[in-house]
């Protein structure tokens, strides 16, 4: 076996494994039922989908001799903004209460989203 | 001396992570991609400073390096558990509940580092914090009990996120 037969292997591999992950996330968005459980998907496809994909242009690029890091900034900025957007709909789902109502946090008054005593005198 | 340092450079490793950056946008460790990327990681720091009145307190690296291993180890295998959920759970049968993590850390930086990698991890999203910031607020797709959603995040990130950076 030579060396460019494995890197074709280990590049069709991963790029196998990252569309099986952002097709079973897409599958979860249209699935699942509530806003909540919704938000589970993406974060699935972002990290390990999009993550393998990245992994096989990364091989690809190697194999032709130009080894490239670029993916892994792509990886980095990814998974820095992900959590953001995630945390961002999150908040609007607590704000429209379109979701179950959660608990009361034992140590502080509410959550932060909830907490609106200071909205009123605008 | 040190006054003149601090103008200069604010923030001595954002300076490092953008000279980091540079070279891997432009795909060279070539001298004159290194002085741009070294031109660009002072201006930038510099211009941006008034946004950044304190610096974080410094952080333990190796520490840091096994942390991340530990999560991309645990993004691969929650990925594989909530895949099987998505595909063979009907949603009647998917225990999904808030759990409430009481927060041990203080600083910014880590509790971010903490709900960032929560999100990652597939199966928790973090969604809120107290008003106060003692308390942080995770949606679990499928968890049999939330206390061992809690004690997990909490032995496995929380303890560990506190040694690296308080």
């Amino acid at each position: 076996m030579t060396l460019d037969l494995v890197l074709d292997i280990a590049m069709a591999a991963s790029l196998v494994i990252g569309a099986l992950f952002t097709l079973v996330g897409s599958f979860g968005l249209l699935k699942l039922d509530d806003a909540m459980k919704r938000l589970h998907a993406p974060t699935k496809a972002s990290t390990l989908g999009v993550g393998a994909l990245l992994l096989g242009s990364s091989l690809a690029a190697f194999g032709r001799g130009e080894p490239s890091l670029q993916e892994v900034l792509i990886l980095a900025f990814l998974f820095v903004t992900a959590p953001i957007s995630a945390h961002f709909i999150c908040k609007v789902n607590l704000h429209r209460r379109s979701c179950d109502t959660p608990p009361t946090p034992a140590k502080d008054q509410t959550w932060a989203t909830l907490d609106t005593a200071g909205d009123e005198t605008r | 001396m040190k006054s003149l340092t601090r103008a200069v450079l604010p923030h001595p490793l954002l300076t490092l992570l953008l000279i980091v950056t540079w070279c891997l946008v432009t795909n060279s460790v070539a001298p004159g991609t290194f002085v741009l990327g070294t031109i660009l990681g002072v201006l930038i720091p510099m211009g941006t400073s008034a946004y950044w009145p304190g610096a974080p307190n410094g952080l333990r690296a190796g520490k840091m390096l096994v942390y991340l291993v530990i999560v991309v180890w645990d993004i691969l295998l929650a990925n594989i558990a909530v895949a099987w959920i998505v595909v063979t759970r009907s949603n009647r049968a998917m225990r999904s509940t808030w759990v409430a993590i009481p927060l041990d850390i203080r600083t910014p930086e880590a509790i971010t580092m903490l709900a960032g990698t929560i999100t990652l991890t597939p199966g928790t999203v973090s969604a809120d914090l107290s008003d106060e910031g003692h308390t942080l607020l995770v949606h679990a797709l499928d968890a049999e009990s939330p206390e061992d959603v809690r004690d997990e995040i909490k032995q496995r990130y929380e303890r560990r996120l506190k040694e690296i950076f308080e």
